[in-house]
Formats: structure tokens, C-alpha cells, sequence
């Protein structure tokens, strides 16, 4: 097993307009542990999937990366130069990409994309080796091996989804991150692309990071969660903390508001909408939305600090005393 | 009395293909609605894509003709009205569509949206009444006029785009307004809002609602009555309660227990008794036989030898499933 551990530390990720820098990612630090399930939640337009394509170093300007660090191991990805990364990239770090449906090419055989990668990374294989590399991947993620000689056009929307996966976990990957693999699916579809991810995830012992805004699928998918709101990281906590006591204001309407099958009730949202990031709130940034908004939020922004063992809030209800 | 909208045992079948090779898609049969015209009710239409649903919506709008059984409003046909008669049905029927990016053009701004139908139907003498009505209607929807008219599509969200929509449809005085998925493209937070303004036309206008969508949570939520497709047909069909609390069919137990709960505790991913369909559409046709036998955990002989018929299994309650053979059908 080759697990490594991603640390990101301070990233800042700005999109450089003419009206100023949009901070879409300001200042996230967390750790991705070897072999674990992490999520991260947000609404959209929190920077969630900025976030998710800076660690693979895919964003294009405008967008720059700031300021931070992303460790792999002991290697800094941003010191990396564009072709070193590129090896990194599929051989360390895969993505699942949003509507990865769309990103299969429909002109060509799934078998030359699966294999197209695994060529690029220089691995010298007769065609034989190809073949049966490639139903080796296909049966991993279940799916038949006449699915090789076809074309995206004749799968449906989770077997293509599937597809992906097997690109993703083609090079034996460390980190594969998955931004919303399933949002344009069906729910019985989407459970069982989340079950195959879950397999693969246990059987390679590879550490995913699920990107999305469905509290229930992460609930029932990740072991730890970060929330995201306009580009911080609010709260970090394990899931069953979470969503048996929730300490972020923010994090308690996300897990309150989506309506369930146990009752009908009132259609509760999260009243008034996102700020504008290109001209933040000073302060807090979620205190224009905050039910429990105190005279401090307005000035001072609250830093993320474990206030327990692994528990990370950005909140002024729980910070410290001594810098009141 | 009869019903406002009414399809009576409809069933849309596409044909592609030439000469030497011919396909049959059936995308609908054998399904019957009503919609009364008291008191008002949302009926939640839910099904996976391909279930019919974007038919059977494009159906009842009359923008194609079943090709068995029909549509009437007001007990007159769909495909047999007179330009008049069909004035009113465009006016007293309409719907909101899922993408509120597309629907709008980008060099016209959002009123141009709202004032179209009110030229159209001569709603409004002047320019002045006209801009009352658009207010009003904003208003009901929960937005605010001075926020939103005079702006340019690109200027607004996603959630007030679609709001827009839904007061464009409401300041036609509809009777019905039918909903394809109007809030699967916006944020969660953004959807309540939403279906609070749909849940409004229906307490406080008396209108009917047509609730299509593939997320049983919020359909659930906004329903009165709801029916299930698969595949183009109706499998289970009653009040939204006892779908959702007691369901009978299968293939509704298989969506519901999809869902995933937001309890860390459930267990989720660990219960695998659905299969992975790997067969595509057309392999699925076969004549005679129910059309979830290859993924039904309770399959029996004769799911493969002939079509289960709908059982009324409660009063307010049918399944499609021979697994209730002792009810009436």
C-alpha cells in the first residue's frame, strides 16, 4: 500500500477579475489522512470544487492559487513544475470529476480511455498485459468485460460513472477525490456507484475526498467531514459528531433544513443568501445569516481551532476566552 | 362532475428506424389521471429518468398526442379543441421547467418574460396595470419587485430565476401549473423557498399542481398524492403518506430505501440485494411480463409470464404487483 497523507495548509485561491481578487478558497487547512473517507460540504458557490481542482493543480486563470501549501508526503505540489505534476497527477492524485459522464470522449472506445493514462505514465505493456489490465479494472467496478469495445454512448449514466472510477484507480492512486460523482444520477443508481467507490476505497486502502452538498449521502459515506461556507472551512469534526452535535450555527441548518420521508413539515431554508466574495462582510462571514449572531461576528473573524480532540469549529460561541 | 384535467388510459409510443429495421420505444401506456376541479391538490409524479415522466408532462400540456387513449380538459380533447378553447387551456395550464438558465433570453431583460403573456391574453389595459400585475406576482412568489424587474437574466441566482418563472406562470391565473423538476438545478437551501411559493399558489389561489421530479424527499414533502413510474408505467399510485410510510411496490421500496439518510448510524451502502442493471432499454421490452422482474427481489413465476395489473390495495391506495393478488383489481 502506498498511502500517503495530504496535508493542504493556508491555501488561498483567487480568481484575479478586473473588480478585484474573488477569494473562493481563503485560507483552508486540513489533513487528509491515509486510507480515509473525508467529505466536504457547501452550498454551491462556496468553493468547494475550486478547492477539489487546486489540489490537482487543474485551475486555469483567472484563477491562481495565492498562497498555502499542498503536501503530499513531504512533497510540495506547488513546487512542482508542470511536467512532474503531471506524473503526479492519476499516479498520486486522481479526480472523479463533476458530470464525469461528460468527460469521457464519445468518440472513442472505453478501452483506449482506460488505458490511455496508464500508457501516458510510461508503463511498457504488450497487448495482452493491456487487456487484461483492463478487465481487471472493469471487474473491480463490476461492470462486464464487453463494456471494454464500447463507446460511452451505449453505457448508462452510472456505468459511465463507473468507467471513471476505473480511470481513477487505474495507476493505484494514494488520494482519489470525487467532486459530486453523483449528482446527476438517480438514487438507486447513486447508491450503487457510491457502494463500488466504497469497495474500491477499502480493497486499495486508497484515501478519498468527496466533494458535495448531500448531507445524507455524506452521512452515510464519509468518516470525516469539513464544511465549507464562502471559502472557509467553518467546521471539521468526525461525522457521527457531527451530526449528533453540531457546532457551527451554519452546520446546524445544513444538517436541520434538507426535508426527510420521516415527517412533513414547514419548508425550512437557510434565510438570506451567500455574501458577495468579492466584497466579503468584514467579520465573521456567515454573521449576515447567523441565528445566533453576537456583537463580536461583526468585527472579528473567528479562526478554525480544535476545541476539542479533533474537532475544528470557526465559531466566537466556542473560541477562547483570553481574546475577548 | 368532471375532473379539470383528465388522462384517460394514455399511452405514447415513439418509432425510430427506416425500413429494415424498426424500434418501438414505449415511453407511456396504460396510465390514468385526474385532476378535480375542487379542491385543489398537488399530485407528485416521481420516477428515474426514462420512466416516462418528461412524457407524460409533455402529454397533459398538449404539446404531443398520445398515441392511445387521451387528454381532456374539461372534458374536451387536447388534439380536438378549437383555437379558442385551446387559448384557454394555454392559459389556464402552465408549466415551470427545470432549467432556470435556459429559459430566459440573455439580451432581454426579465421582464420581457412576464410582459409577453400579459400582451398575449390582453390582461392588462396599460402600462401601468401591466407593471401592478407583474409586481403583485412577484410579490406572492416572495420576491422583491425593486430587486428583480429591470434586471438582466445573468444579474440574478439560479433560485431567483426560477421564482420568476413560477410568478410568470402565476399571472395568467392558471388553474393548473405543472412542475418538471423545478428545483432540482438550485441549492437546497434556495429549494425551500421554492416549494414554500409553490405550497402557496396551491392554500391561497386554489391552484392545482403537477409535482414532477426524481426526488422523493421533496415530492414527498409537497405532495398530497403521488404516483410512481417505472419504465413508462404507473406501478404504484395513492396518497403521499402511504406511498412513502407503507409501500408496496418493490421498486418504490428499492427508491425510498435509496435515499440516503442523513444519520451516520443507518446503515446504507451495506444492504445489496439490487443488482447492478447492466441491461440497456431496449433488451427490457419483452412483451409479457412485469417490467421490474430482473431487479425484483420477490420475483415470481408469473412476473415473467404476464403484466401485473393494478391492485387497489387501499382506498386511496394501487400497486402494480402480482405480490397483491388477492386485492381487487
Amino acid at each position: 500500500m502506498n498511502a500517503e497523507m495530504l496535508r493542504v495548509r493556508n491555501l488561498r485561491v483567487w480568481y484575479e477579475t478586473l473588480a478585484g481578487p474573488v477569494k473562493a478558497v481563503d485560507g483552508v487547512t486540513f489533513d487528509l489522512m491515509p486510507g480515509e473517507k473525508f467529505g466536504l460540504v457547501g452550498e454551491s458557490g462556496s468553493g468547494k470544487t475550486t478547492l477539489a481542482h487546486a489540489m490537482m493543480l487543474l485551475i486555469k486563470p483567472p484563477c491562481r492559487i495565492k498562497e498555502g501549501r499542498i503536501l503530499l508526503g513531504d512533497q510540495d505540489l506547488l513546487n512542482l513544475s508542470q511536467e512532474e505534476m503531471r506524473r503526479v497527477r492519476l499516479s498520486k492524485i486522481a479526480l472523479i470529476p463533476q458530470e464525469s459522464m461528460n468527460s469521457l470522449n464519445p468518440v472513442k472506445r472505453i478501452k483506449d480511455q482506460i488505458i490511455d493514462g496508464i500508457v501516458d505514465h510510461s508503463k511498457n505493456l504488450t497487448r495482452k498485459e493491456r487487456r487484461n489490465l483492463i478487465r481487471e479494472l472493469l471487474e473491480k467496478v463490476q461492470l462486464k468485460p464487453e463494456v471494454a469495445d464500447m463507446f460511452p454512448h451505449e453505457l448508462s449514466g452510472g456505468m459511465k460513472q463507473r468507467v471513471c472510477i476505473a480511470i481513477a484507480i487505474s495507476l493505484g492512486p494514494s488520494i482519489i477525490i470525487a467532486d459530486e460523482p453523483t449528482s446527476a444520477l438517480d438514487v438507486v443508481v447513486q447508491r450503487q456507484v457510491m457502494m463500488t467507490l466504497g469497495r474500491m476505497q477499502e480493497s486499495v486502502g486508497v484515501s478519498v475526498l468527496l466533494v458535495g452538498h448531500d448531507m445524507g449521502l455524506m452521512a452515510q459515506f464519509v468518516g470525516r467531514l469539513g464544511v465549507m461556507y464562502s471559502g472557509k472551512l467553518v467546521e471539521v469534526d468526525t461525522v457521527k459528531n457531527m451530526f449528533k452535535n453540531p457546532l457551527h450555527p451554519y452546520t446546524k441548518l445544513l444538517i436541520e433544513c434538507p426535508p426527510s420521508l420521516k415527517e412533513k413539515r414547514e419548508f425550512k431554508g437557510i434565510p438570506g443568501v451567500p455574501p458577495h466574495l468579492l466584497n466579503p462582510p468584514p467579520g465573521c462571514i456567515f454573521h449576515g445569516r447567523c441565528p445566533k449572531v453576537m456583537k463580536r461576528c461583526l468585527t472579528e473573524t473567528p479562526d478554525l481551532e480544535e476545541i476539542q480532540p479533533e474537532r475544528w469549529v470557526a465559531c466566537h460561541l466556542y473560541s477562547s476566552e483570553e481574546k475577548i | 362532475m368532471t375532473p379539470l384535467l383528465e388522462a384517460q388510459d394514455i399511452k405514447k409510443v415513439f418509432r425510430s428506424g427506416g425500413f429494415l429495421k424498426k424500434n418501438q420505444t414505449i415511453a407511456l401506456e396504460a396510465l390514468s389521471l385526474q385532476i378535480p376541479h375542487s379542491p385543489p391538490i398537488i399530485t407528485g409524479i416521481a420516477g428515474e429518468s426514462g420512466s416516462g415522466k418528461t412524457t407524460l408532462a409533455k402529454l397533459l400540456l398538449g404539446f404531443t398526442g398520445p398515441s392511445e387513449g387521451k387528454v381532456t380538459y374539461k372534458g374536451k380533447d387536447l388534439e380536438k379543441m378549437a383555437r379558442s378553447e385551446r387559448m384557454l387551456f394555454r392559459q389556464e395550464v402552465q408549466a415551470v421547467f427545470q432549467d432556470p438558465f435556459e429559459v430566459y433570453n440573455p439580451f432581454h431583460k426579465v421582464d420581457h418574460v412576464l410582459t409577453v403573456p400579459l400582451i398575449k391574453y390582453h390582461l392588462a389595459g396599460s402600462k401601468s396595470e401591466m407593471r401592478k400585475i407583474m409586481e403583485n406576482a412577484l410579490e406572492v412568489i416572495g420576491l422583491y419587485p425593486g430587486e428583480t424587474l429591470g434586471r438582466y437574466p445573468h444579474e440574478l441566482s439560479g433560485g431567483q430565476r426560477q421564482r420568476i418563472m413560477i410568478a410568470r406562470a402565476f399571472l395568467l391565473k392558471p388553474r393548473i401549473i405543472l412542475a418538471d423538476e423545478p428545483v432540482s438545478m438550485v441549492d437546497a437551501s434556495i429549494r425551500a423557498t421554492i416549494l414554500k411559493s409553490l405550497l402557496t399558489l396551491k392554500k391561497e389561489y386554489g391552484i392545482s399542481l403537477l409535482y414532477i421530479s426524481h426526488d422523493l424527499t421533496t415530492t414527498y414533502q409537497i405532495s398530497d398524492n403521488i404516483l410512481v413510474l417505472y419504465k413508462g408505467s404507473l406501478v404504484e399510485s395513492g396518497d403521499a403518506e402511504t406511498v412513502i410510510k407503507r409501500p408496496e411496490h418493490p421498486y418504490t421500496q428499492l427508491l425510498i430505501s435509496s435515499i440516503p439518510d442523513p444519520d451516520p448510524e443507518k446503515k446504507w451502502l451495506k444492504e445489496d440485494y439490487l443488482a447492478v442493471d447492466q441491461s440497456s432499454n431496449e433488451e427490457k421490452n419483452e412483451k409479457n411480463a412485469c417490467k421490474f422482474v430482473d431487479r425484483c427481489p420477490h420475483a415470481m413465476a408469473i412476473c415473467r409470464q404476464k403484466i401485473p395489473p393494478l391492485y387497489r390495495t387501499g382506498p386511496s391506495h394501487t400497486t402494480r404487483c402480482f405480490l397483491y393478488k388477492g386485492a381487487e383489481e
